[in-house]
């Protein structure tokens, strides 16, 4: 068996770049699915019938399709419906959005809901409108309960993005491949792919228990 | 007029009827205590006064304002209805307090120095000055019941409204929270308790109501209906409450 771990040296630019687009998939995807995932969470604790059904059926929609087919549908089959060619890298993020907002969503839902429905009242009674109640007390409560769940999310979906190598995006997944199609070094390149991403989650899971401290969850 | 009027008010979870055409009205300063026995409607009564349970017939009218008038005017009522409940609902974020500084803060439109100068007195008012910067959790329940108690009072309600305010309380706890209830009503506070302390009735309460299956059984002087009951069911659950 012949491994050279000094090969990798070469590589690392290249990877570090690949990397550095996994990471900006990652971030916006996920600033989008905290942003859908909290709408859509919200209308499922709060909404009406109307809002509650939306919410519902694109959270069972999504939860119930492998994100592959998800990414697969934006990038090949809404261009053919819709007429719109849409770019890899931004196929790649709105499967991130719309895959995280459904599962963040019911993270949003469950942390809301935990918080017991005397604080709510409470709160109403003193005459406070309901949207102050959600603002003030219930959201600062149920954010903290909610961090634990949302890290674990914001992993998932980190490491989702090595799957957006079926339509050709050029994050660390797809650039290990490229460079073990040329070099056949296996061993040595999908080590170091395993370690970007290691280094990547973990500098993510010490970020939450960060906040996780500094926000002492109740 | 009378601070609380119920017209013919009924109240329904579904198909049971919780509230049965209840009339009652209350004048101000006086100290009314709610009893029966569980399910018979007590709390719901006082919950329906600020709206946190909605009437499904009649209406019902605080301060002049009917609580059917929608959101707005709903907002109104509470403002003159402070509540405490049996689970004292602190926000657990906050202070001592920043809880009783929340309301006049976020309903009162106060300033930051005017709320928390009015929380400090109140505060005092119940004896828990010292413990100002303590989080709810490091107070004794019946410490945390003073402070919702302050709470309430902070938006200055017309009436306030207990919904059995030292139920979760230990025995020893009790006594604490119905001696800042007690110097309340001496100030001429009106309010609406629901209990099962026999002895405060008799000796703050003005009035006396006992339901029985969402209706008004009873409604008499404390001392009076609890010295000679007029009905065999409210002799039976004296017996078990005293």
């Amino acid at each position: 068996m012949d491994v050279q771990w000094s090969i990798i040296i070469d590589f690392i630019p290249q990877l570090l770049a690949g990397a550095q687009i996994t990471l900006y998939i990652t971030v916006l995807g996920l600033i989008g699915g905290i942003i859908v995932g909290t709408i859509a969470g919200l209308m499922r604790a709060y909404g009406g019938l109307f809002l509650n059904a939306i919410a519902f059926t694109y959270i069972e929609i999504i939860r119930g399709t492998p994100i592959i087919v998800q990414v697969m549908f934006i990038y090949f089959a809404l261009p053919v419906l819709a007429d719109l060619r849409i770019p890899g890298m931004t196929a790649a993020i709105l499967a991130i959005v719309i895959n995280a907002g459904a599962y963040i969503a019911e993270i949003v839902r469950g942390s809301v809901l935990s918080i017991g429905r005397g604080l709510s009242e409470a709160g109403l009674a003193l005459g406070l409108p309901r949207w102050k109640v959600i603002t003030h007390i219930v959201g600062p409560l149920a954010f903290r309960r909610l961090i634990p769940p949302l890290g674990n999310q914001c992993i998932v979906s980190l490491k989702d993005t090595s799957l957006f190598i079926v339509i050709g995006v050029g994050e660390l997944t797809r650039t290990g491949q490229e460079i073990m199609a040329a070099n056949f070094r296996a061993v040595e390149i999908w080590t170091a792919v395993a370690i970007l991403y290691l280094i990547m989650t973990g500098t993510l899971s010490l970020i939450l228990r960060m906040i996780e401290k500094r926000m002492r969850i109740l | 007029m009378s601070v609380v009027e119920f017209r013919n008010v009924s109240k329904h979870f579904g198909d049971l009827k919780v509230l049965d055409e209840v009339d009652l009205e209350i004048q101000r300063q006086e100290v009314v205590v709610l009893v029966g026995p569980s399910g018979s409607g007590k709390s719901t009564l006082l919950r329906c006064i600020n709206g946190l349970e909605e009437i499904t017939g009649g209406d019902l009218i605080v301060n002049g304002i009917s609580v059917r008038g929608g959101h707005a005017r709903l907002r109104e009522i509470r403002q003159q209805a402070g509540m405490v409940f049996q689970q004292f609902n602190l926000f657990p974020q906050f202070t001592a307090l920043e809880n009783v500084a929340f309301g006049p803060r976020q309903v009162l439109g106060m300033s930051r120095a005017e709320s928390n100068a009015r929380a400090i007195e109140l505060l005092e008012k119940v004896g828990l000055a010292d413990k100002a910067n303590n989080a709810p959790s490091a107070l004794s329940g019946g410490q945390q019941q003073r402070v919702a108690i302050a709470r309430a009072l902070a938006i200055r309600p017309k009436v306030m409204l207990f919904d059995e305010p030292t139920s979760a309380l230990d025995p020893e706890l009790k006594q604490e929270v119905l001696n800042v209830m007690r110097q309340l009503a001496e100030e001429g506070m009106t309010m609406i308790v629901v209990t099962h302390e026999m002895s405060f009735a008799r000796s703050v309460g003005t009035r006396l109501i006992f339901m029985e299956h969402g209706k008004i059984a009873v409604d008499g002087d404390p001392r009076e209906v609890i010295n000679s009951p007029p009905n065999d069911r409210m002799k039976d659950f004296l017996r078990h409450v005293q």
